[in-house]
């Protein structure tokens, strides 16, 4: 891929009472200007997403009525890396120079309704009548059956909380800023077993933006162009074990995030030990564990060693979401995959202060997972 | 004075009920044999459309467990005020297929992978109407 990352933008994750998401995401695309010193009427083109907004390019009526083609999309956990790879497409097809991709969303407290209809989901409504049709419940699931299978303990689920809230301390921008004890996690009550409360991230709201443009102009705008080495969007393939399936084949089959970090990897011409920093979907501490394998960074049951040596520590050997990820931010869905990306590029530009991982990282990763069996991965470089 | 409660099946093709042998209603693909559940006449295996409604079988093992120790949020119509904690698992059943459903264990101490379970129906809500709504769940088999 020929395209980089000139300016990147943030509305904090958080709860933002009064504040409505498209005000967010128009903070975060003039932060995201702002950064590139570009303005609205600079972009040729724009993408965004969100699961509670239905039109977020009605954004441009507070940015600018400018004309451009303005795409939206929902891919679920997905749809910030979709976003990225929309704007990527539009950009290496000539359609402009320059473009931006924004993510937004305010969620309601408490865990993900599957609201009012399953048949929108694909899904029958006795599904969610039954009490099934829980996020949590499949990754309490597929986590029990990963630590039996692989040897997985729970103090290293607790240590992977220690570490997060610890990262979330460090980083400004962290919606969960307070650092909480192993004791504490480990004694948290137990929601959907064997994850606690503090294993989980709660929806959040915020906003997050990206602007980019072709490789070959990127000098034009900054000095320090962060490169997109691979955007790769696979959904599952028949076999994989996906949230919210009423049923799952005995017949297995690689999920959608090893198929698509496999696919960047090739793009990229890198393999995962060429990787300084990662951000990787923990919606909760199962994922981010089971996610290290599943992204090629160590084999299955390898992450007992690595959590206990603190290799996944911002200086560790990959230190992996080190703004606290989603137990830290939260998930605003359309725009969490952009918040990996942004905080990545923090990272490679050594901008990220007290959270910065040292010597200088060259190579980030970012992956993002979700329904109905969704991924996408990239990969960015100095 | 309350109308006396029927009890009614939280959704038709989902199980056979009334039964003295309930079978959860899956489909089985007549090009590559995959079967999945609830019934569906495409198959996610091969694009086939023409699958056919085959009766499952009536017990298999536990391949994975949680407990929902939270009631869940709508449009659940079991009791979400007396909220009681219900396990949650996939049972593997001989014909190549890994099927979610409700517990009737709620005992973490009581849940193992590799236990063998069978179906049950059972009532867990009621709709507006104030049906009594039955499900399938799965049960641990007498080990005794």
């Amino acid at each position: 891929m020929d395209i980089a990352i000139i300016g990147i933008g943030l509305f904090a994750f958080g709860r933002h009472d009064g504040v409505s998401a498209i005000e967010m995401g128009v903070a975060a695309a003039r932060s995201a200007l702002k950064d590139a010193g570009l303005e609205w009427k600079d972009m040729d083109l724009a993408c965004a997403g969100s699961l509670e907004v239905l039109q977020p390019d009605t954004m441009n009526k507070h940015l600018g009525l400018t004309g451009i083609p303005f795409t939206t999309l929902y891919n679920g956990c997905a749809t910030g890396g979709n976003l990225m790879l929309t704007t990527a497409n539009a950009l290496a097809a000539g359609v402009g120079d320059v473009g931006i991709a924004i993510g937004l969303d305010k969620h309601p407290r408490g865990a993900f309704s599957v609201g009012d209809t399953l048949e929108s989901i694909g899904l029958g409504q006795w599904y969610g009548e039954t009490g099934l049709a829980l996020n949590p419940q499949f990754f309490a699931m597929k986590t029990q059956r990963y630590m039996h299978d692989h040897g997985i303990s729970h103090e290293t689920l607790h240590r992977t909380a220690v570490k997060a809230f610890k990262n979330g301390s460090l980083t400004e921008t962290a919606w969960r800023r307070k650092a909480i004890d192993y004791d504490e996690i480990a004694n948290a009550p137990m929601v959907c077993d064997p994850l606690r409360k503090f294993h989980f991230c709660n929806p959040s709201e915020g906003a997050a933006a990206v602007v980019m443009c072709r490789a070959e102009v990127a000098k034009r705008y900054t000095t320090h162009p962060i490169y997109l080495r691979a955007d790769v969007f696979k959904t599952q393939t028949y076999g994989s074990f996906e949230t919210l399936s009423p049923a799952t084949p005995v017949r297995d089959a690689p999920g959608p995030v090893v198929r698509a970090s496999q696919a960047a990897y090739e793009t990229a011409g890198i393999g995962p030990e060429d990787v300084d920093v990662a951000q990787v979907q923990d919606t909760e501490v199962g994922h981010e564990i089971m996610h290290m394998a599943e992204n090629g960074f160590c084999k299955d049951g390898e992450q007992e060693a690595w959590i206990a040596d603190g290799a996944t520590e911002i200086g560790g050997r990959l230190p992996i979401n080190t703004d606290g990820g989603l137990l830290a931010n939260g998930e605003p869905i359309g725009a969490s995959g952009i918040r990996q990306v942004y905080e990545v590029c923090l990272q490679l530009r050594g901008d990220a202060g007290a959270h910065q991982v040292p010597n200088s990282p060259k190579v980030g990763y970012t992956q993002v997972y979700g329904f109905p069996g969704v991924s996408c991965v990239t990969v960015l470089s100095t | 004075m309350p109308a006396a409660q029927t009890r009614k099946p939280v959704a038709e093709g989902l199980f056979t009920w009334p039964s003295d042998d309930p079978q959860l209603l899956g489909s089985k693909c007549p090009d590559c044999a995959e079967v999945t559940f609830p019934s569906q006449t495409g198959c996610p295996a091969c694009s086939a459309s023409r699958c056919e409604q085959v009766g499952l079988s009536r017990s298999g093992t536990l391949w994975t467990w949680t407990v929902q120790n939270f009631p869940p949020p709508h449009p659940y119509l079991g009791d979400a005020r007396e909220f009681v904690p219900f396990g949650v698992g996939y049972i593997e059943l001989a014909e190549g297929v890994r099927v979610e459903s409700r517990l009737t264990e709620n005992d973490a101490d009581k849940l193992a992978i590799g236990m063998q379970m069978n179906l049950v129906i059972e009532a867990f809500g009621t709709d507006a109407d104030r049906n009594e709504l039955v499900t399938f769940a799965f049960a641990p088999a007498e080990t005794s």
